[in-house]
């Protein structure tokens, strides 16, 4: 990257960290960084549609598709979500190729599973065996992108349960007195004074997120901490210009540091929103924004 | 080999009794749900162990972070965001590759890198700091006529503390604690899946069950065994914290008695 990086072996202390944080292998870990982000871009609207249509089935007049949502936000939150985790990664994808097996190799007569063997034919591979390696890839973060907006799609869906719960009564019956018909009222005055009640729980679920990122790693992501641990490892001068010791302490120590500024920008982000929500509505938040004004 | 035959073998295999091979082939039902049961022993010690040590602790940081003094609030509060604001996964991550430096250096180490007391560190930590901003939240919304009502009775300092703002900080704080216990419990599914090895594969019921999705190739039989063994123990959580919380609040009137609800919005 810098010129004066030709000669590893003969730099002082500050150059050399300089080179070696530029090396093309440390790319990969900041490519990770954009990953996790991009990651986090993806799934929180997907999580929230998630979680919006489970509230919304939830408060369903049919029974079965109420009793569905119930039951979707209530296992998700009441099992560990790593297990949730691991689970979907392979449910998805084995049920992705099931469902491409029966309809692509319908005179298939061999079962799929065979012993512990699951066995489907060559052209409802997923992603085909023929595909590159970024076909692979990208395949398998799409999986993974699914899963977290499954996982922390029940725990939206929960909090944005509970807020069109706490919407005043008075509100909807006020409506309906306007001769708003249920799908009206719903539109038109229960979703949008929701989310001031909705917002500190979804923040609570963001956190969790970010939080959650990490076990990317679990889902066999190339994210940060595959590369933190790749680059950490001892590096031997046969097979590197920048030989180190066991630096994972010092890798993670950053990993931890990531994390705890995207908290703290997290807190402050979230914070102006909640301001910015609260404008007009019938709360103690909204209150206090009206006094400061007037 | 009968089911009885099996559970002799594998019950115990988590703590290293019994049976040294796991199952290689033919898994039956009665070995996964043996196996997983028997790694649910790690989940349960690492889980009531923290608990029990990180309640202690959350309650000093608590009052730490509500002092006045800035010398003890500053830690406090610096403590809770540290530990509340990164991810428990690169929290294990960090003490694992911390403890290893350490015992490079001192070899009193040795036994920290090791799950059951390294794991247990972080976990303690960790759950301490969640529940201390519980506490520290019940702390700041304790009605103040009761402590003006403390003080017109003469009570102060330790004993004011320990009398009536203890007890009023616990029973406000309890229904967010126990879902604090509950998801405790879930992360500590995460043990031996960062750094932490599982030495002569003695791990907890994640691990089993991940062993076996992953011998079998089918994720359906053994992660509704765990997602059963956890949703046993979650309600055991809560029987034995609902208890608890009926002593607390056993001079209310029944029907003020603040019921718990599993109302988990705060994992890690």
């Amino acid at each position: 990257m810098f010129e004066f990086c030709a000669d590893p072996s003969a730099l002082g202390d500050v150059q050399w960290l300089a080179c070696y944080l530029t090396t093309a292998k440390h790319a990969n870990l900041y490519f990770a960084v954009g990953l996790v982000l991009v990651l986090l871009a993806i799934t929180a609207p997907t999580a929230l549609a998630f979680g919006f249509g489970a509230a919304t089935a939830a408060r369903s007049k049919f029974p079965p598709l109420a009793w569905l949502a119930h039951g979707y936000i209530n296992l998700v939150r009441g099992v560990p979500d790593t297990a949730f985790f691991l689970f979907f990664i392979i449910a998805l994808d084995q049920g992705v190729e099931w469902v491409r097996h029966k309809v692509k190799c319908p005179d298939w007569s061999e079962p799929i599973r065979q012993g512990n063997d699951f066995i489907v034919c060559q052209a409802a591979k997923m992603p085909l065996g023929e595909a590159d390696q970024w076909v692979h890839e990208i395949y398998g973060f799409f999986l993974a992108v699914l899963t977290f907006a499954l996982v922390f799609g029940a725990f939206a869906g929960n909090v944005i349960y509970g807020a069109m719960r706490t919407v005043p009564r008075g509100q909807i019956e006020t409506a309906e007195a306007y001769g708003m018909t249920p799908r009206q009222s719903f539109w038109r005055i229960l979703v949008p004074q929701m989310w001031v009640y909705a917002l500190p729980g979804l923040s609570n679920v963001w956190m969790v997120l970010t939080k959650a990122t990490p076990l990317l790693f679990l889902l066999g992501v190339e994210d940060i901490v595959y590369w933190a641990r790749e680059l950490a490892g001892t590096a031997l001068p046969k097979f590197t210009d920048y030989p180190h010791g066991d630096w994972r302490m010092w890798y993670f120590l950053a990993l931890l540091v990531f994390y705890l500024g995207l908290t703290r920008v997290s807190e402050i982000v979230l914070d102006r929103l909640m301001i910015k929500l609260s404008h007009g509505q019938a709360t103690t938040g909204g209150e206090a924004l009206r006094k400061a004004a007037a | 080999m009968s089911c009885w035959q099996t559970i002799q073998d594998y019950a115990l295999r988590s703590i290293g009794l019994g049976e040294r091979l796991l199952p290689r082939e033919d898994f039956t039902l009665c070995q996964q749900v043996t196996l997983i049961g028997s790694g649910m022993i790690w989940n349960i010690y690492f889980g009531v162990l923290a608990i029990i040590l990180g309640f202690g602790l959350a309650t000093v940081v608590a009052v730490g972070k509500a002092s006045p003094n800035r010398l003890l609030q500053k830690p406090s509060a610096w403590f809770i965001y540290i530990f509340r604001g990164s991810p428990l996964f690169i929290q294990f991550f960090f003490a694992y590759a911390a403890f290893l430096n350490l015992k490079s250096v001192y070899p009193v180490f040795d036994a920290f890198t090791a799950a059951w007391l390294g794991a247990l560190i972080v976990l303690f930590l960790n759950t301490a700091a969640y529940s201390g901003e519980i506490f520290y939240g019940a702390l700041r919304s304790i009605p103040k006529g009761e402590v003006e009502a403390a003080d017109a009775y003469g009570f102060s300092g330790f004993t004011r503390f320990r009398r009536i703002i203890w007890p009023t900080m616990l029973r406000l704080a309890w229904p967010a604690y126990t879902n604090e216990a509950i998801f405790l419990f879930h992360a500590t599914t995460l043990v031996f899946f960062s750094a932490f090895p599982a030495w002569q594969q003695r791990g907890d019921a994640l691990y089993y069950a991940n062993y076996f999705a992953d011998k079998t190739f089918n994720p359906f039989v053994p992660y509704p065994i765990l997602a059963g063994y956890f949703i046993l123990l979650t309600l055991v959580v809560i029987s034995i914290f609902g208890l608890a919380n009926r002593r607390l609040n056993r001079h209310l009137p029944r029907e003020r008695r603040a019921r718990i609800r599993f109302r988990p919005n705060i994992i890690r």
